[in-house]
């Protein structure tokens, strides 16, 4: 008796040091940083009180309006471009290609690299004193003109560009696994009712394909959200402001420009830009009564 | 007639496989470009760079930026090359991957076969700290790091990485252990079996697909961190992923475009060997975090 007890306090008891560290480092900060956005915070965390005032002084300013504008430019067109060149990429493979098995790894690999590697090669590659625009200069072809990343309105789409090419390989192995995981007996019946090829796509595999759509969707938001490293090391954040997205921006108001306040109450947005998406998601993953 | 249609069906169809073909290969191109770029720029010597175009092959082949970046570019304000934080990478992530894997493997095995009521609430808030944007940590993570007097030390980002890799090991292993056969356990309780023999002697030896699993997905990850390296660390901790930016981005001086270029791929060696010799499973872990279960 003695000994089953004990045998039941066991798990708990392993199990404890992960959730106090869960609870202290995720739940605990959390409402840490919630407190100090309501507070004077400048270069070290202060308590005195200010009510929402860091929240107001965020939405006044320029900076984060254009930090947010950019995170929807950046966001749509790199969940968007990633989807659709993810699925597309996943359909040409699923077509019994032969050397499947080489050329999936060279699309999936960019996901193995850190961003800042990203960030370093596309950086010089799309500088139009060493990269694309010289090459093209070099080959003579003169008139070829490629500065986007020095440009403040198009900077942006440099980020989509190397981020499009880091992930899209990673969404068409979802998608692929999706296809795969398509039962064929429903594709053998359509096909002997006389439905074509690209009917069988669009009217059954992909309506099908519903969770993968979501899940890519929740992973490339959540990624958008958090990107960080990938505009520091592609552009700094610059010119200027113009590849400034809302992580960036809290590290620059937190630990540079010492307005800590405003950091946290970033951060705090932030968080509920993610909460908003995962949390509906991985509660309908997880409701009760679906395979556990 | 039908039989003329056949041939020309043929040879249609035979146009779209090579339509097919030719679109996948120019794909393949597209994302082995930029390594094309780093591998061939990283062996020219810096004017060949600067007059010539980025898409040749070298003609003058050099090793010299390699040695640069390994053993003595300006990193900061010291000539060390990558070579001290590289060391500092390989310090963080083992611990940190060990550590993380263990503690996942056992989190899974318990809220699998040892369930107790409100065990899901408890999954649903380790899973949740999977997704949280880390700038939300970063200032109370850098005043406990203080506080235990870890701030810039590698113990200190151990610490980190482990507690921020549990929700991913957790929910790996819960996934896995989840169609892992009751009975076999509750036979063992049966037999008088204590919670470590049965994880060690059952479940353990079937393990070795999540393990590297997570492994390789957590090597990764810590491998590749920026956000927490640059926060969190000091010259005896910085991480490979912070040298290489500050080699990057330091300004003045020429920019030694084929240094860059042989740092960047050092840095991007260790996960790349890890992809190849194992993508098979790489691809897997990034599906059983991408697709829960």
């Amino acid at each position: 008796m003695n000994r089953n007890r004990l045998q039941h306090i066991i798990p708990k008891l392993v199990l404890s040091p992960s959730l106090a560290l869960i609870l202290i480092f995720v739940y605990a900060f959390i409402l840490y940083t919630f407190y100090l956005s309501m507070t004077d915070s400048r270069m070290l965390p202060s308590y005195g009180f200010v009510g929402f005032e860091n929240y107001s002084k965020l939405w006044g300013l320029r900076h984060w309006w254009r930090a947010l504008s950019n995170l929807a430019i950046f966001g749509s067109l790199y969940i968007v471009i990633c989807s659709v060149l993810g699925l597309f990429l996943a359909i040409l493979l699923d077509q019994k290609i032969r050397g499947e098995g080489f050329l999936r790894p060279i699309y999936l690999y960019p996901m193995a690299l850190s961003f800042i590697v990203t960030g370093t090669a596309w950086k010089w590659f799309l500088d139009p004193g060493i990269g694309l625009e010289n090459t093209m200069h070099q080959w003579g072809w003169t008139g070829f003109e490629f500065s986007w990343i020095k440009d403040r309105t198009l900077a942006i789409y440099t980020v989509v560009i190397a981020a499009v090419w880091q992930s899209s390989g990673f969404v068409m192995a979802m998608f692929l696994a999706g296809l795969r995981g398509v039962d064929s007996e429903i594709i053998k019946a359509a096909q002997i009712d006389g439905a074509s090829n690209a009917t069988i796509y669009r009217r059954i595999i992909i309506p099908m394909m519903r969770p993968v759509f979501l899940s890519a969707f929740v992973v490339l938001a959540h990624l958008a959200i958090k990107s960080y490293d990938l505009v520091v090391a592609l552009t700094g954040g610059g010119p200027g402001q113009a590849t400034e997205l809302p992580a960036t921006f809290m590290y620059s108001y937190t630990f540079t420009r010492n307005q800590m306040g405003i950091g946290a109450s970033s951060a705090i947005i932030m968080l509920v830009m993610i909460f908003s998406i995962i949390v509906p998601y991985l509660y309908s993953e997880l409701k009760p009564g679906r395979q556990r | 007639m039908s039989a003329d249609r056949m041939a020309g069906a043929g040879r249609s169809n035979k146009l779209l496989r090579a339509l097919l073909y030719s679109v996948l290969i120019l794909f393949a191109v597209y994302y082995l470009l930029p390594l094309y770029v780093m591998l061939v720029n990283s062996v020219k010597p810096l004017e060949e760079i600067r007059q010539g175009d980025m898409l040749s092959l070298p003609t003058l082949f050099t090793l010299e930026p390699w040695a640069k970046a390994w053993s003595s570019a300006q990193i900061g304000v010291q000539p060390t090359g990558l070579k001290p934080y590289f060391l500092n990478s390989v310090l963080m992530v083992v611990p940190a991957v060990t550590i993380s894997t263990v503690l996942g493997a056992l989190n899974g095995y318990i809220l699998t076969k040892w369930r107790f009521r409100g065990d899901d609430v408890i999954f649903g808030l380790i899973l949740l700290s999977c997704f949280i944007p880390f700038q939300i940590a970063l200032i109370p993570a850098a005043r406990i790091l203080g506080m235990l007097g870890l701030a810039g030390t590698t113990t200190g980002l151990i610490l980190i990485h482990v507690v921020y890799g549990l929700g991913f090991t957790t929910l790996f292993f819960r996934n896995y252990y989840a169609a892992f056969p009751t009975e076999l356990v509750r036979a063992a309780q049966i037999d008088g079996a204590s919670f470590f023999q049965i994880f060690r002697r059952i479940l353990l030896p079937s393990s070795a697909p999540i393990i590297v699993v997570t492994v390789i997905w957590q090597f990764t990850n810590i491998w590749n961190d920026f956000l927490f390296g640059v926060s969190f660390g000091d010259f005896d901790s910085l991480p490979m992923t912070v040298a290489l930016n500050n080699l990057v981005s330091s300004s003045g001086g020429v920019k030694e475009y084929n240094v860059h270029f042989a740092g960047a791929i050092l840095a991007a060696l260790p996960t790349l060997v890890v992809y190849i010799v194992s993508g098979r499973y790489f691809v897997r872990g990034l599906m059983a975090g991408a697709v829960k279960g």
